[in-house]
């Protein structure tokens, strides 16, 4: 079984070879410190399993994964346990290693490679997974088994609650099943701001501000102590 | 909050008694380590949090290779903070760097 290994920290690519380094007829043929790298060795060459971090600075695992045409198995390696459950929304990723890596789990990581049945499909939420543009002035969230488009200058702010989200435009309200999280990686960081726990706001959007809320719309946002020094910053204040 | 004290059993573990593998790994922490300090210090001072994250989440490596579970798990809960400017056991992981930097000149 060929494989490589893609992680920008050089001393990560070492554990893994030398872990892998135990199991039979897994040969580690290459490994790469940047995603781009890999992708050229990709064009050229053939491989059964990556081993790819996700957490690299300029091009993520993720963004690796929506790059790859036929995709080979893929197991991901991450110090942050926080992506299991995203990270297992891609058909070909088999299984799930956070550093640092032990023998014996990298071993069931073997065992799941070879039972694991590939399917060649694109996975549903590529364009869900797309890297937020910051001159990209529209987004689109599942709603009912569709693609709803909304005109991000337009949201107001979103409010989580529960496991679902709102999102208030100009227009329109939206109910979204989706972390608070997740949605605000997909704005724009210099409009959109976490000012509770509960709340992520337009800043273009607000009319004033008092104590601990903001005014928008005919909204009052409340915005935590934490939060507040960052809402002033980010304001154009006299 | 006691801090925790850093050890080689992680990679004696994987080691294997391959004691070339274990020199190479604690050279390159010892190369990378400083300036991973370093540069979390500098960037911290100018706001550029995006960097900061950087390298915390690369210090928060290290100590998951030099057995510092406990210290791994509290430098996690920082980094995911940095976002939203909380900054939660900042302290905790400031104070394990001069250990983390004393222990690998150490084993040098």
């Amino acid at each position: 079984m060929k494989a490589i290994i893609i992680d920008d920290e050089i001393t990560a690519r070492m554990i893994i070879k030398q872990v892998a380094s135990n199991i039979p007829n897994l040969d580690i043929i290459a490994d790469f410190s940047n995603a781009i790298q890999a992708i050229k060795y990709l064009n050229k060459n053939s491989v059964d399993v990556i081993f790819l971090d996700i957490h690299m600075p300029d091009f993520t695992g993720f963004d690796f994964i929506e790059s790859l045409k036929n995709p080979p198995k893929i197991v991901l390696t991450t110090s942050d346990g926080n992506f299991a459950l995203e990270a297992f929304e891609y058909k070909f990723v088999v299984d799930y290693l956070v550093k640092p890596v032990e023998l014996n789990r990298f071993q069931k990581a073997i065992d799941k490679i070879n039972t694991f049945v590939l399917v060649n499909e694109v996975p549903e939420r590529v364009e869900q997974k797309a890297e937020p543009k910051d001159n990209s002035k529209t987004l689109y969230v599942n709603i009912d088994r569709r693609l709803v488009k909304i005109d991000i200058p337009s949201i107001y702010f979103i409010k989580a609650k529960g496991d679902y989200i709102k999102i208030k435009t100009e227009t329109s309200n939206h109910v979204v099943h989706c972390p608070l999280k997740k949605i605000q990686e997909k704005l724009p960081n210099k409009n959109f701001l976490k000012v509770h726990r509960s709340y992520v706001i337009n800043i273009d959007k607000i009319i004033d501000i008092e104590d601990n809320s903001v005014l928008i719309k005919q909204d009052v946002i409340p915005v935590s102590r934490v939060n507040k020094n960052e809402l002033k910053r980010r304001l154009n204040l006299l | 909050m006691k801090l925790e004290k850093p050890n080689l059993l992680y990679l004696k573990n994987i080691s294997k008694g391959d004691a070339s593998f274990e020199n190479k790994i604690i050279d390159i922490l010892n190369e990378e380590f400083q300036e991973e300090v370093n540069n979390y210090y500098y960037y911290f001072k100018l706001k550029d949090y995006n960097k900061v994250k950087i390298y915390v989440h690369r210090i928060k490596h290290k100590m998951s290779i030099l057995g510092l579970e406990k210290s791994y798990k509290l430098t996690n809960i920082f980094e995911n903070s940095i976002r939203n400017l909380d900054f939660e056991n900042q302290e905790y992981f400031e104070n394990m760097l001069p250990i983390m930097l004393q222990f690998l000149k150490s084993i040098k």
